[in-house]
């Protein structure tokens, strides 16, 4: 039951978007984000529906890979079309009992719904198309200008590392000792609450001993392999923009600059 | 001089209980050299001091009293910690525990990156290490999905993209499976022989131990037995004693020479002991 | 009988792309009495097996019925099941979660609901039963002790349910040769003394020779091997080219005999050996 979840939703590929710079599609998805919120009408949304699907095209990514990213989001997206269609006051358009539905309640729900699925849409494609140890290694260099003011850019990104490698190893673990305390009689199914909580005991106890002393077996390898911190660390794959990453970012900031020049048209 | 890798001179480890406060001594005034492309196996239960003495052979911890000496460096010095851990790498007993990336080949450049080497050059070491212990085809795997063998195996490249000299390897075999033991077994043997690297393998397996230069067995912190394989399984009394198992073939031997058939007391494998007998 | 295990396949993720079958129409009875060795490499299907026999898993098709109950059946008491079959997983130190080695004892017994007289009982039999002293360690934390003893705790919590069946993986794994024979020590006694029915997965020929009456052999997701122990060591080439081996003593007999030497060539113990091959010496030098 806990092998189902999956960590980060990389979608292997080899299409001009998986190949580019982490650095380049995270800045990229931090400017659609930001247009995002700038949008104040309808029409500009034309073009960010035409930059997801060109992604999507080029990528080629399944449409249903995309439409599942949405689906345990679905409720928040629900909750804020409500809020919107009921709470915005304006020229009534019907009742429901109690609750109005107004003209500018209509719009503004719809508007902020797809703006939700866009935001969703938009960061899905970023982890989609960027492996996990790229996205970390591309985070590292983006906040690196920040170490001169204490920002520990290395260290972030070395916890995220490890802690991407241990999620399936601690899954597993989870799972084993669950059976081990269920072959005892335990029971992790029924009750209420309360003694559901309680009966989590006998699985997260070990299964916190046992990570502390993985993460100290660690350290112990990790010295032995002359690990000291960021300083004087090279890397295997050195993050390095080339032509296309710079004529693509270049492209995206006018693209993006554009729409969100629309507001103030 | 030149020619040894490895010297321990009285060391011995002190450590404070954390049940009660008293001093229990892991290592008591043990002296040793281990000479370069020597093929060493340190043999003795759990809590004889073995995992104690690798750890201060790599410069994880240091000694209480004595010094060693890692290629003529004295672990104690701080400036030479780096080099000791490059030159002498460690390989632990669980195979989860020591890999740190979510790539193969990415946790294999892990200690050339920590050393600073330029990219080129740590692709370049990260290859080599991975075809010498042939997972080469599993470069761009997730770890978790490897068997235990094949990690370990990781494991190893690890510390050989480092350049070592010598390898110390902690229980490597302990938690794997049969077949996993020997693809681990084949490799540090390759080691060894093909690439001259110094070995020193901690275990429990006598199996394993047949194949070393020279097998030194622990016990509560002392070095009580010594030698090659064969002087070390004749004397099956004392191994026993020391809560070791012989070959089994060496312990029917044994059993025959007491029933007073005339028999030489050194063999340690089926085909010998045919040959013998025939 | 006590465990039934009719026309039993497993399929791992059915339907999709990593679809796998664990385990291949098993057919298989355990009876009262059995001391039975479990052997085949890694992904050969044992631990799908074994997890079958207490109702962790439930068989895609076919039937798994311990001493009466169908675990498929719905609505039956899967507790009662795994109370009747205990199962002891790979390092079970690592599942050890309570503050003092009688209270991590007691976890089993008092999850069926026992009263505390018969939980005290069961938690002192159960210590007495693995080598641990009651008075002196009851009260102590499992953490703080070796890893030997820590193993023998997390046991005695299975044997603590008093199960018909014990199943344990891989007991003696990461252990050292005198740990090793102190727990599979302890285990011949409870088999002996106890009459429990005993079914020890392991990857060591020789203990599996040494202890066992009975041997299962499995190889990728089929039962292909089950025999008395002597008769299981006699077909080694067969184990071999399945990826397993015989003891060195039996494969030295083997080699011996293959020389043209008289010798019996189904021996599963040094002591076996040594008689066999005193036997033989007397024989030749008579002659």
């Amino acid at each position: 039951m806990l092998k189902d979840i999956t960590i980060g939703q990389y979608f292997p590929g080899d299409s001009i978007i998986h190949k580019l710079d982490p650095r380049v599609k995270i800045l990229i998805i931090a400017l659609f984000i930001t247009s995002l919120f700038f949008i104040n009408s309808f029409y500009p949304y034309i073009f960010i529906l035409l930059f997801i699907s060109m992604v999507v095209k080029v990528a080629s990514l399944p449409v249903k890979v995309i439409l599942k990213g949405l689906k345990p989001l679905i409720f928040i997206i629900l909750i804020t079309f409500a809020i919107n269609i009921f709470m915005t006051k304006g020229e009534v358009l019907f009742n429901i009992g109690p609750l109005t539905v107004t003209k500018e309640g209509l719009s503004t729900a719809v508007f902020m719904a797809l703006r939700l699925i866009f935001l969703i849409v938009g960061t899905s494609l970023l982890t989609l198309t960027t492996s996990p140890i790229a996205l970390t290694d591309g985070i590292e260099k983006l906040l690196s200008p920040f170490k001169k003011v204490g920002l520990p850019a290395h260290e972030l990104a070395m916890m995220m590392t490890i802690a991407l490698r241990f999620i399936p190893t601690l899954l597993e673990e989870t799972d084993k000792i669950m059976k081990a305390q269920m072959a005892r009689g335990a029971d992790f199914e029924s009750g209420n609450i309360l003694n559901r909580a309680k009966n989590l005991v006998p699985l997260l106890v070990p299964l916190f001993i046992n990570a502390f002393r993985r993460a100290d077996e660690l350290a112990t390898a990790m010295e032995a392999r002359c690990y000291r911190g960021g300083d004087h660390r090279t890397r295997l794959n050195d993050l390095k923009l080339d032509r296309k990453d710079i004529v693509i970012f270049t492209s995206m900031l006018v693209f993006f600059g554009l729409i969100i020049s629309t507001r103030y048209m | 001089m030149n020619d040894v890798m490895i010297r321990l001179e009285n060391v011995t480890y002190e450590y404070k209980s954390y049940i009660d406060d008293s001093i229990l001594t892991a290592v008591n005034n043990v002296s040793l050299e281990v000479k370069k492309g020597e093929f060493l196996v340190i043999l003795g239960h759990n809590g004889s001091g073995k995992s104690t003495m690798a750890k201060m052979m790599n410069g994880l911890i240091l000694p209480t009293k004595g010094d060693i000496y890692v290629m003529g460096k004295n672990t104690k010095d701080e400036e030479n910690i780096w080099e000791i851990r490059s030159k002498a790498g460690m390989v632990f007993q669980n195979p989860d525990n020591q890999l740190v990336a979510t790539i193969v080949e990415e946790d294999v450049a892990f200690g050339p990156e920590n050393l600073g080497i330029p990219p080129a050059e740590i692709r370049k070491r990260v290859d080599e290490a991975l075809e010498l212990v042939e997972m080469s085809e599993y470069k761009k795997h997730a770890p978790h999905l490897l068997s235990g063998g094949q990690k370990q195996r990781v494991a190893i490249a690890g510390i050989l993209a480092m350049k070592p000299d010598c390898i110390i390897f902690d229980e490597p075999t302990a938690m794997l499976d049969p077949n996993g033991r020997l693809e681990v077994m084949n490799t540090i043997k390759k080691l060894n022989k093909e690439e001259g690297k110094t070995i020193i393998l901690i275990t429990h397996y006598m199996d394993e131990a047949v194949e070393a230069d020279r097998i030194m067995v622990m016990s509560q912190g002392e070095i009580v037995l010594q030698g090659t394989p064969r002087e070390v399984f004749s004397q099956v009394d004392r191994v026993k004693e020391l809560g070791l198992d012989v070959p089994q073939v060496t312990e029917l031997v044994y059993e025959l020479r007491k029933e007073g058939i005339d028999i030489r007391n050194d063999v340690l494998n089926v085909e010998e002991l045919v040959d013998i007998l025939c | 009988m006590l465990i039934d295990i009719k026309d039993v396949n497993y399929i791992y993720s059915p339907g999709t792309p990593f679809e796998k079958k664990a385990l291949d129409n098993i057919n298989l009875q355990i009876n009262e009495g059995d001391f039975i060795g479990l052997i085949g490499h890694t992904g050969s299907g044992k631990s799908t097996l074994v997890q079958h026999l207490n109702g962790l898993m439930k068989p895609t098709s076919g039937s798994v019925v311990v001493d009466g109950i169908n675990t498929n059946e719905k609505g039956v008491s899967l507790k009662e099941v795994r109370q009747k079959v205990g199962l002891v997983f790979q390092y079970p130190e690592h599942q050890l979660f309570e503050e003092t080695i009688y209270k991590d004892i007691a976890f089993g017994p008092k999850n069926l609901g026992l009263s505390d007289e018969e939980v005290d009982k069961r938690v002192r039999d159960a210590m007495e039963d693995v080598g641990l002293d009651f008075e002196s360690l009851k009260d102590r934390s499992p953490f703080e002790l070796s890893g030997g003893q820590k193993r023998r705790v997390a046991i005695a919590g299975v044997i603590a349910m008093k199960p018909k069946v014990l199943v344990l993986d891989e007991p003696t794994a990461g252990l050292d040769p005198n740990g090793r024979d102190e727990i599979l020590n302890e285990i011949k006694k409870l088999y002996e003394k106890e009459g429990i029915t005993i079914i020890l997965v392991s990857h060591s020929m020789e203990d599996v020779a040494k202890l066992v009456n009975r041997i299962l052999v499995m190889d990728k997701g089929k039962l292909v091997m089950d025999d008395k122990t002597r008769e299981v060591f006699k077909r080694a080439s067969e184990l071999e080219k399945i990826g397993l081996g015989v003891p060195q003593i039996t494969t030295f007999m083997r080699k011996f005999k293959e020389k043209g030497n008289d010798v019996r060539d189904d021996i599963l113990t040094v002591e076996e050996a040594k008689e066999e091959l005193m036997k033989y010496l007397r024989r030749k030098k008579d002659a």
